[in-house]
């Protein structure tokens, strides 16, 4: 005796909510990879207004 | 519940992905986006492209993590309001408790993740507006007075300021000036909303003008704001955000504002309801052209100024 699994709308939902957080985490990971990179790669971690003043100086 | 059946998504308690993201209120999101962005580049800071887009989206979640708070703590009113009552928590597909924790979760993410992108100024101005939105106007004045729309304006007034900071790292004349361009729009925009939606605010018992001091003071109200508000916006056009293509716009669509201010106040109840409030949802569709122009503006002018044309 077999078993059909039934797809409810629910299950659809979750899959789609599963997804959604799995984007916003990959996401999230690459901003602050981009971010480390941009920092480090402008060599100073200060906000960009003093990297201005720093420049002029 | 006896409400079960109206309403099957409370039953299963699975909200989609959508009915969160609905929570942090996109629409009013796309308003921070812009101005927050205008503001950011209008600086005379030049910021890198990848934290000014990390900076702008930071503060779209900060204004989207007040929104979420605001509809937890407004659902009892959401559900009473014909225009708000599909609501993630009010059409059942959210549950209140999830909101607050969202809203928590994600104003606590963006003022720290703007704070180490940018500057704790920047950082601090956006924990300021989610503690002004949320705390100040959804909790105390919203239902306290019916002056709830000129002070919680300020709230949606911040993003071009908080733009400001995160490149200059402070606050100047032209962000303040910002800031009181959307403060001023906010009460007429609103207000002209209010004249046609008046029932559905009645019904929730919000103090809106038009409930506690009636039409004839609420037109009064709007064309007052209007005349205070030109001044302010043309005034921006004199500084170093303004420039003649500001100017021309700013000249042109504070005419046509007044024109519609002084259209609503002339008007009586009759007169607007025989045109089914024309006037009304005309003046409330400029208001919103009137916004997008202005700061549109002040991006063309920035935009321009590496190439010797913006500004003055």
């Amino acid at each position: 005796m077999g078993f059909e699994k039934v797809e409810h709308e629910l299950h659809k939902r979750r899959i789609g909510r599963n997804l959604g957080v799995g984007l916003v985490l990959v996401g999230f990971v690459a901003i602050v990879f981009g971010l480390t990179v941009v920092k480090v790669t402008r060599g100073g971690l200060e906000p960009a207004f003093l990297q201005q003043q720093q420049g002029k100086n | 519940m006896s409400d079960a059946s109206l309403n099957t998504q409370t039953q299963t308690g699975e909200a989609g992905f959508g009915d969160y993201f609905a929570l942090l209120k996109p629409r009013v999101m796309s308003l921070v986006v812009f101005t927050a962005l205008v503001g950011l580049l209008a600086a005379p800071v030049d910021v890198h492209p990848f934290i000014a887009f990390c900076a702008v989206l930071f503060i779209a979640v900060g204004g989207g993590a007040s929104g979420a708070l605001n509809m937890w703590w407004d659902a009892d009113i959401d559900e009473v309001m014909k225009r708000t009552a599909s609501r993630p928590i009010p059409s059942g597909k959210v549950a209140p408790q999830d909101a607050l924790a969202i809203g928590i979760t994600l104003s606590a993410f963006a003022v720290i993740m703007l704070g180490l992108a940018t500057n704790f100024v920047a950082a601090g101005l956006l924990a300021f507006t989610i503690f002004f939105y949320a705390v100040v106007y959804t909790m105390w004045l919203k239902r306290w007075t019916p002056q709830n729309i000129v002070i919680g304006g300020a709230a949606g007034a911040f993003p071009p300021m908080i733009g400001w900071a995160v490149a200059t790292g402070g606050v100047s004349l032209e962000s303040v000036l910002m800031f009181l361009l959307v403060f001023m729009w906010t009460p007429p925009h609103f207000w002209a909303l209010a004249l046609f939606m008046n029932s559905d605010y009645e019904k929730a018992g919000v103090p809106m003008l038009t409930v506690t001091h009636g039409r004839r003071s609420t037109r009064k109200h709007i064309l007052v704001y209007t005349i205070l508000l030109a001044p302010l916006a043309i005034g921006a056009g004199l500084t170093s955000i303004g420039g003649p293509i500001y100017m021309t716009v700013s000249v042109v669509l504070n005419a046509l504002f007044l024109f519609g201010a002084v259209k609503i106040w002339r008007r009586d109840e009759d007169a607007a309801s025989a045109d089914k409030y024309r006037s009304e949802k005309s003046f409330f569709g400029l208001s919103l052209i009137y916004l997008f122009l202005h700061f549109g503006a002040i991006l063309v002018e920035a935009t321009l100024k590496p190439y010797g044309l913006g500004g003055w």
